[in-house]
């Protein structure tokens, strides 16, 4: 079994959802990105959405996107990205990590050689943001051979041959967008509608985790009660960062009692 | 599915998010049915030849070149309403976005030529526009967003990044992912995913079908070479697109060296060739050894782009098309000695095609015919320009 796979059977146990936080690893820089991820998962994070920052992110809002220049600015690199993971996995042996980047990070270093050095440090899962179902397959099957799970997208209006192309494809979980636009905590995601989550349910596809405009503990209930298995928030989170950057204790104290919030409200 | 091929060779592609897909497939849909509805060719064509000025006039060089086994030949963009070829493709795209049921455009652009282009199809066509524009491209141009202003549109400056023309790109891209249902995203080039490549360039292939027919009624043969300018290349591309399959055209494309291509201060993404993706096409772009997307430079703005349309990549790969780059030194010199020969003053863009013909025209030792598209005027330019001539005398 997959450390998703492992995760998904004890919340059922518990009768949980997920609560996966998002942040930009290297941000602000890498000493204090270890401790922020460490606080995350110390704070009750069941498993970890990590973005590698990149200088043209399309799908991200003015929070992420600020968050990939800060660590930019402190000249992170891909390379540094996975040193920090390395360190969590040796810390954390059994939390799911999943990647959330773009394309040309993973074209450039070329796609086999990218995908084996995310699964050396430890890494789950990957996600691209603009890699839609239509251009995924390649990445698909070198994850396939990297022991990496092809994390898939459903968007609000995914038509059923979408539904029915993840489901046959997907793996780890679902990344269900709560509503159109980009990354934000400025918008609230929409819960969604019975019906897709019946769907899903009907096409199979891995557990729906929910995303896009969550911060509230409401919402991470909201998801949890209209049928997805948990829910990521990644603005909200980061902006805890982004508000204490002259204090880190400060900052680290803030995430942990976010985190320690959003997972109470995953108890069903 | 898509039905048109949306890749050229490895090239082009949609790396988008999976939000926009829909949104894609809608505008290649109606791009195809646009293409098989006469009432659609029709209207398209009343605006090209009764508001924008088509067919543009080709011009023969009097003075400019010297030596006797060269004909020089111009294609008038220039002369075109808006004052460079862009109001070919932005008419096309207006009338699709009426199709589609939507009422809202957004445009991204990086000197204001595209912006200004999109104002004035809107004003038109009654829609509404709001273009983001790099905050540092805003306080430069300040005519142009002007101008858009005039015409109706909402300029809206982006400080996100290093607040130029990639910035406005993912700005604009951004905002159609959360407004799709009302908004087309006018794409400013032959760049960007399927379909926008493809609509791009059959909203520009007229200037190569004129060209065709100019030539023919003037020497009776195909041109040996045509020449444009290339940033994200759709002027060029428009200019290839009816000789692709006449092989004995050459087919050259001149990108920005800036202040040369081995510099960091240039945009000639297939002359320094590195593959990538960038706004939803796998490219040649110029990036750093980790991906990251990087500056470009070139002192003419339509040329300041990293990164170029997948055709001219495909093109450039299986030899069909040849890619040369001119500096900002040899481009001034072009842009003056086309003023003092000819009384002609070409935007700087096409002023590097220019100055490539030029350099072609010194060499050639038998007759030759080459015609360089004149994509655009230069009053745009008169400032900047101004400003260098001045720093250096």
């Amino acid at each position: 079994m997959s450390r998703y796979q492992h995760m998904f059977a004890r919340l059922n146990d518990a009768n949980q959802g997920a609560f996966v936080p998002f942040v930009m690893l290297g941000d602000p820089d890498k000493q204090t990105s270890f401790e922020i991820i460490k606080t995350l998962v110390e704070s009750g994070a069941d498993a970890l959405e990590l973005g590698i920052p990149y200088s043209d992110p399309i799908a991200d809002g003015p929070t992420i996107q600020k968050a990939s220049i800060r660590a930019l600015n402190n000249k992170i690199t891909p390379a540094d990205c996975f040193e920090v993971i390395k360190q969590i996995r040796a810390q954390f042996p059994d939390v799911p990590i999943g990647l959330l980047l773009y394309s040309n990070l993973v074209i450039k270093r070329g796609l086999t050689e990218f995908y084996q050095a995310a699964s050396d440090a430890g890494v789950d899962s990957i996600l691209i943001a603009d890699v839609p179902l239509r251009e995924a397959q390649r990445f698909i099957d070198v994850a396939k051979n990297t022991s990496i799970d092809q994390i898939l997208l459903a968007p609000p209006n995914a038509s059923d041959e979408t539904l029915a192309e993840i489901g046959a494809k997907s793996a780890g979980y679902t990344y269900l967008l709560g509503r159109a636009g980009v990354t934000g905590a400025e918008t609230a995601a929409n819960i969604p509608a019975d019906e897709l989550i019946a769907k899903l349910t009907q096409y199979k596809v891995a557990p729906p985790l929910l995303g896009f405009g969550i911060s509230k503990p409401e919402q991470v209930k909201e998801a949890i009660k209209a049928g997805a298995a948990g829910a990521i928030s990644g603005s909200a989170t980061v902006n805890i960062i982004a508000e204490n950057l002259d204090d880190q204790k400060a900052m680290l104290e803030k995430l942990a009692s976010f985190v320690t919030e959003m997972k109470a409200a995953t108890q069903k | 599915m898509n039905h048109l091929n949306s890749k050229f060779g490895e090239y082009g592609g949609m790396y988008v998010p999976e939000l926009l897909i829909p949104a894609l497939d809608q505008l290649e849909q109606a791009f195809i049915d646009a293409q098989n509805d006469p009432s659609f060719i029709e209207e398209f064509n009343g605006l090209l030849k009764d508001y924008a000025g088509r067919p543009t006039s080709m011009t023969l060089t009097k003075n400019l070149v010297s030596n006797p086994n060269v004909k020089l030949y111009l294609k008038r963009e220039d002369l075109l309403h808006g004052g460079a070829h862009k109001t070919n493709q932005v008419l096309g795209q207006a009338i699709l976005t009426k199709r589609m049921g939507k009422t809202e455009v957004i445009a991204e652009t990086g000197a204001g030529q595209h912006g200004v282009a999109t104002a004035l199809a809107c004003a038109l066509m009654g829609l509404k526009a709001r273009i983001y524009m790099g905050a540092k491209d805003v306080e430069r141009q300040a005519p142009n967003v002007f101008r858009m202003r005039l015409m109706g549109a909402e300029v809206i400056p982006v400080n996100a990044g290093s607040g130029t023309l990639k910035d406005a790109v993912n700005e604009a891209m951004r905002d159609w992912s959360a407004t799709y249902d009302k908004a087309h995203y006018l794409l400013g080039t032959a760049a960007g995913p399927h379909p926008f490549p493809t609509i791009v360039r059959e909203f520009h292939r007229m200037i190569g079908e004129e060209t065709r027919a100019q030539i023919m009624e003037k020497e009776g043969r195909l041109p040996d070479a045509v020449v444009a300018c290339v940033g994200g290349g759709s002027n060029a591309i428009g200019m290839f697109a009816d000789f692709i399959d006449e092989p004995s055209v050459k087919l050259i494309g001149v990108e920005p060296a800036g202040k040369g291509i081995h510099t960091p201060d240039h945009g000639a993404a297939i002359c320094t060739g590195s593959k990538g993706v960038l706004h939803g096409a796998y490219s040649y772009i110029m990036q750093d050894s980790d991906g990251q997307i990087e500056e470009s430079y070139s002192v003419s703005a339509g040329l300041d782009y990293p990164a170029v349309g997948p055709q001219h990549a495909h093109l450039h790969d299986i030899g069909r098309a040849e890619y040369a780059a001119v500096t900002d030194e040899e481009a001034l010199n072009a842009f003056q000695l086309l003023a003092r020969k000819e009384g002609i003053i070409p935007a700087l863009e096409s002023s590097h095609a220019l100055a490539h013909a030029l350099n072609m025209a010194d060499e050639a030792d038998k007759e030759t015919i080459i015609v360089v598209n004149l994509s655009g005027r230069g009053d745009k330019d008169l400032a900047h320009v101004y400003n260098i001539l001045g720093e250096q005398k």
